[in-house]
């Protein structure tokens, strides 16, 4: 893909991103950040890339670090905003 | 150039890039869903789902027989994660976001230098000739990361408590942020020229001291912004790694995530009618600390004290009660008592409602993910703009831990540091009962609250959490 394309994505991406956030309603500003967060990681995909390799080399070794952290966040950030979210109740109707 | 790009993404199956645009779609719904805490839910499996796609699409197409040792460390990784996220207790969210942001950056960082060492993995060149597009987007990665990193790790220690949170001063240090800041873009440009190890390692080392150096000034009040700050950030170094990637997934999140973060800087800017430069430039605050000292300015003007019980009297004979709660009310875990509080008035027939400054709290949406913890239903829990006319028709206002962002001050004294910085009306109500720990400190901004001399208005001193539960016991007489 070149680069022209990625910029294309990139740029029409933030356009969205826009939109939706100012969509999210104030009280779920806190599971906003924890659940952009959780996606953010989606940087995993470059540490398993580079830990990929069967040769073990730094570039691997930092991967699999890489692959560490951004798993510390993946099940972090989702698990924590679904209990956060689990939290936010409806009066009950009598 | 770009010939071998080409080969690159062709080498792989043409159902890949798909899968990517489908994981980045399934993030635009996760953050779509949080439109209303109803959807919500929904909204994070979504996400989840995209997640899944993007690590098993990574998988099956780069070499499996890595697996185990990629098991291991998604294991590890995961089980922290997970065991971490069920046991932190709500009113510790703000030190934990940060200490997420802290990792996303690390992670960025440790991506890129794997990028660099070992370019052709990732189809980006060879060791002695990297692309130069992609080392401007790796530079821009490492470099964003790493600012990412040491930032989340101040913000975090000024969060938890390992640090003061008193902003830190150092002589010069625009000159010298300034400085650092120029010299890291000067060298990212000379990277381009040469791929010579010692330029990629300053970027790194110079990244790491800036996102250090960017954070100590900024006092505990002001939170709120570089949290979410450091949220855009971590988007943005995700991108640019999508970027050196050419993987759609990362490009579209990082987008989402970076504008995400700048919408909620932008959103607790105004809440506090402040530029988002004057924030970042720091020092905010510095007087308050003097201030809440023990030599701080004696108090003599006249003001009404209450007891629990004449707060109890009060309350149960309103019509109309409207609770404002502030970072006081997080520090002494109150919001418990407070629901207890809450639910007795409901008996009595008194409406109950909560009013919400957007920067109460130490980070966006703090105070509603603690009212909601201590079950207290989202419907009676209001915005600023949507419940701040309703102050006129209130009995009784009922601050809990806030200060500065009811001092009517904000609105009439030109002089005052936090003037122009939108309040919730509390003064309007025909009586302020006002929680506080005690008549000498000032708030966080270090401004005298000229609420507290107000004829309607009664000070409950002592910690909130006690104050609430004399009041609640009161209640049952």
């Amino acid at each position: 893909m070149d680069f022209i394309s990625q910029l294309s994505i990139f740029v029409l991406a933030i356009f969205v991103g826009y939109y939706v956030v100012w969509s999210v309603t104030p009280a779920l500003h806190t599971p906003l950040m924890a659940v952009t967060n959780a996606i953010s990681s989606v940087i995993v995909v470059g540490a398993l890339i580079a830990a990929a390799p069967t040769d073990w080399s730094s570039a691997k070794i930092l991967g699999l670090v890489a692959v560490a952290f951004a798993a510390v966040n993946i099940f972090g950030g989702f698990a924590v905003t679904q209990r956060m979210l689990g939290m936010y109740k409806k009066k009950e109707k009598k | 150039m770009e010939a071998d790009v080409m080969t690159h993404a062709t080498a792989a199956p043409g159902w890949v890039p798909l899968a990517y645009l489908a994981a980045g779609v399934l993030f635009i719904l996760a953050l779509r869903g949080l439109s209303s805490p109803a959807t919500s839910r929904q909204g994070n499996m979504f996400g989840m789902i995209g997640m899944l796609i993007a690590v098993v699409t990574t998988l099956v197409t780069h070499q499996l027989a890595s697996l185990p040792e990629i098991a291991g460390a998604l294991l590890i990784g995961g089980g922290i994660g997970y065991v971490i996220a069920q046991r932190i207790a709500m009113t510790a969210m703000p030190q934990l976001v940060a200490a997420f942001h802290s990792l996303v950056g690390m992670a960025a960082v440790l991506v890129a230098a794997a990028a660099y060492l070992n370019p052709d993995v990732f189809g980006i060149g060879t060791a002695d000739n990297i692309h130069l597009v992609s080392r401007v987007e790796m530079s821009l990665g490492i470099a964003i990361g790493a600012i990412t990193f040491s930032g989340s790790v101040i913000a975090f220690a000024k969060l938890n408590g390992n640090m003061s949170g008193a902003p830190i001063m150092l002589p010069g240090r625009h000159v010298i942020n300034l400085g650092t800041l120029a010299v890291i873009i000067g060298l990212i440009a000379y990277f381009v020229t040469d791929q010579s190890p010692w330029v990629f390692w300053a970027i790194t080392g110079l990244s790491f001291l800036i996102g250090f150096l960017l954070i100590i000034p900024i006092g505990g009040a002001d939170m709120p912004v570089v949290v979410s700050m450091l949220n855009s950030y971590s988007g943005w170094a995700a991108a640019a790694m999508g970027f050196t990637l050419h993987n759609t997934a990362m490009i579209i999140t990082g987008a989402l995530v970076g504008s995400s973060g700048a919408i909620l800087s932008y959103i607790m800017c105004k809440a506090m009618n402040r530029s988002f430069i004057s924030v970042i430039a720091g020092g905010f605050g510095a007087d308050a600390g003097a201030a809440a000292g023990p030599g701080g300015p004696k108090v003599d003007r006249p003001y009404k004290k209450g007891s629990a019980d004449d707060a109890a009297f009060i309350m149960k004979n309103a019509e109309k009660v409207i609770i404002v709660p502030g970072y006081g009310m997080a520090v002494s875990q109150a919001q418990h008592v407070l629901r207890e509080m809450t639910d007795t008035l409901k008996k009595e027939g008194v409406s109950v409602k909560f009013a919400i400054h957007p920067v109460a709290g130490r980070m966006p949406g703090h105070m509603n993910v603690l009212l909601a913890e201590a079950n207290v239903p989202y419907d009676d829990v209001f915005e600023l703009e949507d419940i701040n006319t309703e102050f006129g028709q209130a009995d009784v206002a009922f601050v809990i831990g806030a200060n500065d962002v009811t001092n009517p001050a904000d609105k009439t004294d030109r002089s005052s540091p936090i003037f122009g910085m939108p309040i919730l009306d509390v003064d309007k109500a025909k009586t302020v009962l006002f929680i506080k720990r005690s008549m000498g400190g000032a708030g966080y901004a270090g401004v005298e609250n000229e609420l507290f001399f107000r004829d309607n208005t009664m000070m409950l001193l002592g910690d909130a959490k006690k104050v609430t539960e004399e009041i609640v016991k009161a209640l049952a007489h």
